[in-house]
């Protein structure tokens, strides 16, 4: 069950303080990473998308910097293309990302220490939060120190976002238009990234009956409830599966 | 319409995506630090909140894949899952290795692509 990349951190034994500097470096470093790649063509593949639709190369960058989670750009590009006003459009992208705030909330104890965390460094640091960055925190953080953990994931984000940022930038002003089998691939590239991930990132059996039923729910919520699907999927999928591993852990206490 | 003026200049992409993309997401993202301030590490409730934060990315993944956007969505919805099903099993079968799964997903996609190009 567990993957040999892990990099090795003997002070965790041995209790040594490590500088901080050192832990976002460690992030950076860990930031060079098969995700990092996969996400990076995910974003070669909306740069193909956001020049076919008309964007310029300073609001692709720009929705690319301060957005930062994928399905909720190209939800804005499309909000851009039709002219749509600037309330829907707001209402559009605030739908597409209410999953960010679930996630955010399960990383919280993880990177926070009690007492000597600052809130604005927990803000700083959850702009970092979208689907990549998170698998990854979820799955590696509990190995690391408390102490480094907030500074390791701003390391680890930071440079994956810059990284992201430059290279949508490559491909936005060098590809003219991708070949349409090679768009498609990139397209997939991402579901199928986070199903192996978030299924490798999942701790309890709740995690990953959670997962199960979000992938059943998903479709179905889409067609019945479209807007707030995801939403409902998270809130219904999630719950069944906690109280139905609850009731397997330790029966109707 | 001032709706129509605003929307000519240049600025007004900006303004909306700072205010429709930026604003509109990351103030989930604080909420959450907010929210999730007070959890314990290994409390009930986390693993609750866990549970919704998994079920809705798994929803995400579905809806990707039944309901792509762009090029793909020309691919038939068979070929899509099995391409992911192979994807999943190759990373089963190599230890959880994510890198396997995503390539036997891709190279199945392109073999079975290629292959309805060549039919059709």
């Amino acid at each position: 069950m567990t993957v040999p990349e892990r990099p090795e951190w003997p002070e965790t034994q041995t209790g040594t303080t490590v500088p901080g500097r050192i832990w976002m470096l460690r992030g950076a470093r860990a930031a060079i990473s098969i995700p990092a790649f996969i996400l990076t063509a995910a974003f070669v593949g909306y740069a193909g998308l956001a020049r076919e639709t008309g964007l310029t190369l300073a609001e692709t960058l720009a929705m690319t910097g301060f957005v930062w989670a994928l399905p909720s750009i190209v939800v804005l590009t499309g909000a851009l293309s039709s002219g749509m006003g600037l309330l829907p459009a707001g209402i559009a992208v605030a739908l597409a990302s209410v999953r960010l705030m679930p996630m955010t909330m399960a990383l919280m104890p993880l990177i926070k220490v009690p007492g000597k965390t600052r809130n604005w460094q927990l803000l700083v640091a959850s702009h970092f939060v979208a689907v990549t960055a998170w698998v990854y925190a979820m799955k590696h953080l509990p190995d690391l120190p408390r102490e480094g953990r907030l500074l390791f994931f701003v390391g680890f984000g930071g440079s994956v976002s810059s990284f992201v940022f430059c290279m949508t930038a490559i491909a936005y002003l060098l590809v003219e238009r991708l070949p349409d089998i090679v768009a498609g691939a990139l397209f997939l590239l991402t579901p199928v990234y986070f199903l192996c991930s978030l299924w490798g990132a999942s701790r309890l059996n709740a995690d990953r009956v959670a997962m199960i039923a979000g992938l059943a729910l998903g479709p179905l919520f889409f067609i019945y409830f479209p807007g707030l699907d995801l939403l409902w999927t998270g809130l219904v999928g999630g719950t069944l599966a906690y109280v139905g591993t609850r009731l397997y852990r330790r029966g109707l206490t | 319409m001032t709706d129509v003026i605003l929307s000519e200049t240049w600025w007004w992409p900006f303004v909306m995506i700072l205010v429709a993309g930026w604003l509109a997401t990351d103030v989930w993202r604080w909420l959450g630090v907010f929210a999730g301030g007070r959890l314990s590490e290994d409390g009930e409730l986390l693993i609750w909140v866990r549970c919704v934060a998994t079920a809705l990315v798994a929803g995400v993944i579905s809806k990707l894949i039944l309901f792509p956007q762009g090029v793909l969505a020309e691919t038939p919805v068979w070929l899509r899952l099995a391409a992911t099903g192979v994807g999943f099993a190759a990373f089963f079968a190599a230890r959880q290795r994510v890198v396997v799964g995503v390539l036997s997903a891709e190279a199945f996609l392109l073999c079975g692509w290629l292959a309805l190009d060549k039919l059709g």
